[in-house]
């Protein structure tokens, strides 16, 4: 019934709401109203409702903190810049627990109740795993900022994407030349024992092993450990490189009796700092990282030769030079992850525009126009770097930062090409059916 | 008619008129609160599964998350690796339930009281870190997705909104239905005896042992349908439901709806839901809501909500 009534009554309310602001949008271009915000009056005002699920509670919420703070100061950006096809953002947000049965359920709410244009900023990868069938199943696009590996890997569905930030089997991959050809051809893994750590253990020893490495060892460490002490003699006598994985509040401990258990004489050691996000690079017991290597998903210290971008993005996100909140210096960011929601956001206002997109009925043209792009400059959209974005697989791809710890602080010592960290394609779902 | 047989009667009348209500509820609810009760009646078989052991028979468990995995992922794996068709999944995901609550049984019925509680949860707690160790198939934390394209049976899409609603509503019904059955037979009333005096019911010679054994399988091969019903409604298999969490939730339904009611479970895991969905909209700390709503009901009505419609008013509940 309510249909019929659209299709009777929507062409005129349209035609003249055209007519109206056809009429206010040549006004404003004759600069005789000034105070007119800078929305496109040719299109609905109606917001474009974002979904955001994210993770405020639960063993994912120092990054939700971060991930919610980078999301309302890109919108903020977006929509002082005229929004997305002349309409606003409007966020809503929903906590999923860094859970996937509540985030499946957030996605449901997303859709059904809140009916939100599209979903977007999941980081943890099993709450990816539960959410994405229910997007699949609703045909609601869901925009993931997770670095898993789970897009690229063809197990999730059409509606799902990844193109604001690359994933752990690049990031992994292209660690590997660095690392040979640098700190050493022997290295040792310690990494924890569920599929984050395993994906580390299989994509870092294959692509290590391509470059002539060899991987000494690879010791697996039980999620529920809380003492290190017992796997340290595991580490065989000529190794060169640790690779160290570690995440969780057991990070600091890991660190402190590694320290203690070498000594003054360490071999090099490289590591993500997945393990030491949101947390201060001067905590007492880190000292012993001094003179270490870690990758960054984008620097957390501005570098001498900051860019523009960076400058503007921390600038707006309240981010100081040290990766931390402007406001409070002990409150560190999760600098290497959440540039994701601030480029993900943008690509979801350039695909918008390149669809056209109006309501949810162009739902599938957004997923097409997503899957057009290729290559996204290093700009204010993306000052983590450029970017290829695979339509294929879903997944973006690139530059990876290597940064040095020297006196506390993390210093770049290398960037990666993107070419390091592409792939062969896994998927290609541009051939699903909507 | 006797007593015993028109309690009965009115004990059917009721379930058959709660599944009635669910079943006619789809063509009323907006789309958002139907795809929720999908989800919830299969918590319900879940929390149905373990009020058997708790509330019929006064053990308490701290482990069922084990159960509801096993079936999750006995379902799960035989699908994903064996490419099992879905009913053979359930099929292996209720066997694989009902083989784990049969040894976890078997060997934590040695103890009583809070070394029971103790042993489960030690049970489960290995349970999940085998699902982290044995990731290379069950992909540990993460999980896997079983695909939309495998989740139909002969053309019946059971991704679909409307055929997952009413396969919920059909396997909360039929488990509604076995429940009330059980507690209402000499096998169930033998339960409740042995919950109110096991010392009495031994000397009146029963084989306690083997009563309690047998609600432990039940309980966890109910709790094991519901888990492998979850993974082929909503198309995920992970680790997480293997967690401690996932114990204490069905604790928490029946504590809320009434522990030892057959409609209890369900009132408890629909309390419970819309509890958090709506408190979490106001506040982050949606868990403290919850928390205090359960202290208060605790203090207040410590039968649970069915308990205590019970002791007022529907004397002959279930």
């Amino acid at each position: 019934m309510t249909d019929i009534k659209d299709s009777l009554f929507q062409p005129n309310r349209r035609r003249a709401l055209k007519t109206l602001a056809v009429g206010a949008g040549t006004v404003a271009a004759a600069g005789m109203l000034p105070g007119l915000p800078g929305y496109n009056q040719a299109h609905s005002a109606e917001p474009i409702r974002i979904g955001f699920q994210v993770h405020r509670t639960g063993i994912g919420a120092a990054y939700g903190r971060w991930y919610d703070r980078t999301t309302e100061a890109c919108v903020a950006k977006i929509n002082a810049e005229g929004g997305i096809n002349g309409r606003p953002i409007e966020i809503v947000a929903e906590d999923d627990g860094t859970d996937p049965k509540r985030g499946a359920e957030v996605v449901e709410k997303f859709a059904s109740q809140h009916k939100c244009d599209v979903s977007f900023g999941t980081l943890f990868s099993h709450v990816v795993y539960g959410s994405a069938p229910r997007a699949g199943e609703l045909k609601m696009p869901y925009f993931v900022v997770s670095e898993g590996h789970h897009v690229a890997s063809g197990k999730l569905n059409r509606y799902t994407l990844q193109p604001g930030i690359t994933d752990v089997k690049s990031q992994v991959q292209a660690m590997a030349p660095f690392i040979s050809e640098n700190l050493g051809k022997k290295v040792t893994m310690i990494y924890p024992d569920f599929a984050f750590g395993h994906d580390h253990r299989d994509y870092f020893s294959a692509a290590f092993e391509a470059q002539g490495g060899t991987i000494l060892e690879k010791i697996a460490i039980p999620p529920t450990e809380t003492s290190f002490t017992k796997y340290f003699p595991k580490i065989p006598r000529e190794t060169e490189v640790i690779y160290h994985v570690m995440v969780g509040p057991a990070v600091l401990t890991f660190v402190k009796e590694m320290g203690e258990f070498f000594g003054p004489s360490r071999p090099e050691i490289f590591g993500f700092i997945d393990s030491l996000e949101a947390v201060d690079m001067t905590s007492p017991g880190l000292e012993f990282l001094d003179g270490t290597y870690f990758w960054e998903g984008m620097p957390r210290y501005a570098q001498e030769d900051q860019s523009e971008f960076d400058k503007a993005y921390r600038e707006a996100v309240g981010v100081d030079e040290n990766g931390a909140s402007v406001s409070d210096s002990k409150d560190v960011s999760t600098f290497a992850h959440m540039f994701g929601c601030w480029e993900t956001l943008h690509i979801i206002k350039a695909g918008m525009e390149a669809a056209d997109y109006q309501g949810a009925a162009d739902r599938s043209k957004l997923i097409e126009a997503v899957e057009a792009m290729s290559d996204m400059p290093h700009s204010h959209a993306h000052p983590q770097g450029a970017k290829v974005f695979n339509g294929k697989t879903h997944q973006t791809f690139g530059h990876q930062y290597i940064s040095k710890v020297e006196g506390g602080k993390l210093v770049l010592a290398h960037t990666t090409s993107i070419e390091d960290t592409l792939y062969e394609d896994e998927v290609d779902y541009t051939t699903q059916s909507f | 008619m006797s007593t015993s047989s028109n309690t009965k009667l009115k004990a059917l009348g009721l379930h058959l008129s709660i599944i009635a209500v669910l079943a006619v509820s789809f063509l009323v609810l907006p789309e958002y609160h139907s795809g929720i009760i999908a989800r919830v009646l299969i918590l319900a078989i879940y929390a149905m599964g373990y009020n058997l052991l708790f509330g019929y028979t006064g053990l308490l468990s701290l482990g069922h998350a084990l159960f509801f995995a096993s079936g999750m992922y006995g379902l799960g794996l035989a699908m994903q690796y064996l490419n099992a068709p879905p009913l053979v999944g359930l099929i292996a995901g209720l066997g694989f339930a009902a083989f784990v609550s049969a040894v976890i049984g078997f060997l934590a019925l040695r103890t009583t009281g809070v070394a029971f509680m103790i042993v489960t949860l030690m049970f489960a707690q290995a349970g999940y870190l085998t699902i982290l160790l044995m990731g290379e198939y069950t992909r540990g934390d993460e999980g896997f997705v079983i695909k939309q394209s495998q989740r139909m049976i002969a053309g019946f899409d059971l991704s679909h909104a409307t055929n997952r609603y009413f396969v919920s509503v059909f396997l909360f019904g039929f488990c509604l239905l076995i429940i009330g059955w059980i507690v209402q037979s000499g096998f169930g009333k033998t339960l409740v005896a042995i919950r109110e005096n096991e010392e009495r019911a031994r000397m009146l010679g029963y084989n306690v042992q083997l009563h309690k054994w047998i609600a432990v399988v039940i309980s966890g091969t109910m709790s094991g349908a519901a888990g492998a019903a979850y993974a082929l409604l909503f198309g995920y298999v992970g680790g997480t439901f293997a967690t401690v969490q996932y114990s204490i939730f069905p604790l928490l339904y029946v504590l809320l709806g009434g522990a030892g009611t057959t409609i209890g479970p369900l009132i408890g895991a629909l309390f419970m839901f819309y509890l958090i969905d709506i408190s979490s909209e106001f506040t982050s700390a949606y868990l403290l809501v919850a928390g205090v709503a359960l202290i208060l009901l605790t203090l207040f009505a410590p039968q649970g909500i069915a308990g205590m419609l019970r002791k007022r008013v529907i004397r002959w509940l279930p």
